[in-house]
């Protein structure tokens, strides 16, 4: 993945209420939120926030409510004006844009989804997803061809001339997700997207916001408070509280690293074993034998460190197939090769696969190898290292 | 003693003698203008309700009502009906004037109302100046607007439209900045979101969002405006009104109860006519 910065955040805070710049300055003196709201009647949403997003991320910013997930979010394309700071799309700063200007960039850059959906309710689902195209004065015939493209790629088809009534919940998101996709942004905001909508639909849209992001590589900023979603969809995560950041990192760092005693409480509830991937849990493939060895290798290696079987792998460390020791000493009694004697059959997994899925296949087999599309063998995952991991102290 | 405790009289009413008499020596010319163009504009809609003979008006009215109603029966039977009675009591032209004022009045109203709500939804401090305004317009007795507006333009229909016109104002002006502030706020951020210009988002998301609310505003005004013009009767406007009062003044019951009846027939139609324009939530 490319790694250019996208959205660039500099020292962006936000005060509501009437005396913005000397909530700031109580701010500096260390006063908390509470404190300044009582003392100036200014509620601090954003302080001193700093942080940059990748180009093709999918970046979640994640916090109970009030911690100010959404206004940061509305700081980026400036539906809320920031009070300080400066924000950076393709480097140019948005605060400082003339309304003509940001309006360009919020036509051609910005889509956004809306957690109550935002749709408008006497249009029809295809002028519904029109509606960024026909701001832009685009004509009718290309605006619904491309409005029907996108409704197409959410899987509404046949539901172009629906009033928007007719929808279930799940639907109307599609229908939302379709209309900040027709427009072809780069950058798609998505405040609490999937919040309104009930678990089971709510899994869904987060399998089908990731499918359509394998294919369309957009930078995606996911407002989100349930940890669970930004643990499945973000490259990213950015934990907020009170207005602050508190942590940023991969779902990864942020359940095994927690920044502090916040962090580590919120992520205390989680169910690892859909966060954690082999790849986390997976020990270095170690020993290995060249399928170009001999058995009385093989036997020497595993007596040497003590274990029942060893993987047979070539010289670019593909994965062949594995020999149990039993059989090695047999076969070398009988003056056979590594090749005669190895089973081909080994289980394997990828290491991006989640351990709640893997728990049941490593209940029968252990050990299980992983390996990446091209059979290459990255590593090992024994029964012991995935259970270690999800009863590891929280 | 008394004398000294006595509050000074504030001559209030004499001030607004002042001004009345100050616009119509200064500001004549544009008054004549104004009544001008309104007589044409009432002209204008009564030769239009004329031009067609009663029973094919009925047949008219009934159909629109059917189309505009998503195919009521009832509604377009029930209208025929009426309209016949009306004919059959010899009041039709006398209606189809009541009507025409009605129907240019309500329209004169709309067109100040609707932008000004629309402006004073958008900004606060036009909505609190306003405000005062509209509350005065409402409670203040109807007929005391009779009296500037005789002074102003004469007798006739011009100062039965004007005075119909300032009481019917405010509920369409209210129900119109009730409409727009009541847009979801999410609404307002998907027209900003994805660029409209404002004009953009008002026409596009606000007002059709508002139209229920407005079309009750709407509604509301051309109610106000026909009991109004019963009212403007007392300064010459001709009509079903002129009718009841004469029958006052003669206490001839038979024909006050006539002219009554056709004036509720009126107002029944036109309710019901716009409130079946309005869309349903």
């Amino acid at each position: 993945m490319e790694e250019k910065t996208k959205i660039e955040i500099k020292d962006v805070s936000k005060v509501f209420g009437k005396n913005p710049k000397k909530a700031l300055g109580l701010l500096e003196e260390g006063l908390s939120k509470a404190d300044i709201l009582e003392k100036t009647g200014n509620n601090v949403g954003l302080y001193k926030l700093n942080f940059e997003i990748k180009d093709g991320e999918i970046f979640v910013i994640m916090g109970l409510s009030g911690s100010g997930k959404s206004t940061l979010l509305r700081c980026i394309n400036r539906l809320i004006e920031p009070t300080v700071g400066e924000i950076l799309i393709d480097g140019s700063d948005v605060v400082k844009m003339k309304s003509e200007t940001l309006r360009e960039l919020r036509r051609n850059k910005l889509g956004m989804v809306f957690q109550n959906f935002g749709l408008i309710p006497h249009r029809s689902v295809l002028d519904n997803v029109a509606y960024g195209l026909e701001v832009r004065g685009i004509d009718k015939e290309e605006r619904y061809k491309k409005a029907i493209e996108a409704i197409e790629n959410v899987g509404l088809k046949g539901h172009e001339n629906s009033s928007i009534s007719e929808l279930s919940g799940g639907m109307q998101q599609r229908v939302g997700l379709a209309r900040a996709l027709a427009t072809d942004p780069d950058i798609l905001l998505m405040d609490e997207a999937f919040s309104a909508l009930d678990p089971l639909i709510r899994s869904e849209m987060q399998d089908e916001l990731l499918a359509l992001q394998d294919r369309m590589q957009k930078t995606i900023v996911f407002v989100s408070h349930d940890l669970d979603e930004a643990l499945k969809l973000g490259d990213r995560i950015l934990l907020m509280n009170e207005g602050k950041a508190v942590q940023i990192g991969t779902a990864e760092e942020i359940l095994t690293e927690p920044a502090d005693d916040y962090v580590a409480k919120f992520v205390a509830g989680v169910d690892r074993s859909k966060v954690l991937v082999a790849e986390a849990v997976m020990k270095r493939p170690d020993p290995v034998i060249s399928i170009n060895s001999t058995l009385k290798v093989a036997v020497q290696l595993m007596r040497k460190h003590g274990i029942s079987s060893i993987y047979v792998v070539d010289r670019n460390k593909i994965l062949k197939g594995f020999v149990t020791i039993d059989e090695a000493i047999e076969g070398m009694k009988a003056g056979k090769t590594i090749d005669d004697v190895m089973k081909k059959d080994s289980e394997t997994t990828s290491p991006d696969t989640p351990l709640n899925e893997l728990i049941p296949i490593i209940e029968s087999t252990s050990p299980v190898a992983v390996v990446d599309e091209r059979k290459k063998l990255l590593g090992v995952v024994v029964r012991g290292s995935v259970l270690g991991a999800l009863a590891m102290e929280e | 003693m008394a004398q000294a405790l006595e509050i000074p009289k504030i001559p209030l009413g004499d001030g607004a003698e002042k001004v009345v008499e100050l616009i119509e020596q200064n500001l004549g010319f544009l008054l004549d203008i104004f009544t001008t163009i309104m007589n044409i504009l009432i002209s204008g809609i009564r030769d239009v309700l004329f031009f067609l003979p009663p029973v094919l008006f009925i047949i008219v009215v009934a159909a629109i009502s059917y189309l505009i109603s998503r195919r009521d029966l009832k509604l377009a039977v029930g209208v025929a009906v009426a309209l016949t009675l009306i004919e059959s009591m010899r009041l039709w032209a006398l209606t189809m004037q009541t009507l025409s004022l009605v129907l240019a009045a309500a329209l004169v109203a709309l067109v100040i109302a609707i932008p000004i709500g629309i402006l004073a939804a958008k900004s606060e401090t036009l909505y609190q100046i306003i405000r005062p305004m509209l509350d005065f317009m409402q409670t203040m007795p109807s007929f005391v607007y009779l009296i500037p507006a005789v002074i102003f333009f004469g007798l006739g229909n011009v100062p039965g439209l004007v005075a119909t016109t300032v009481f019917a104002m405010p509920p369409p002006i209210r129900l119109t900045v009730l409409g727009i502030k009541h847009v979801p706020k999410e609404l307002k951020e998907v027209g900003d979101a994805f660029g409209s210009t404002p004009m953009q988002k008002l026409i596009k998301i606000e007002l059709p969002s508002a139209l229920p609310s407005i079309m009750a505003g709407v509604n509301q005004c051309i109610m106000l405006s026909l009991s109004m013009v019963v009212i403007a009767a007392m300064i010459g406007a001709p009509g079903l009104g002129y009718q009841v009062l004469a029958a006052i003044q003669r206490i001839d019951i038979g024909s006050g109860f006539e002219a009554g009846l056709g004036i509720v027939i009126i107002a029944i139609i036109l309710d019901r006519l716009t409130q079946s324009l309005t869309p349903e939530k």
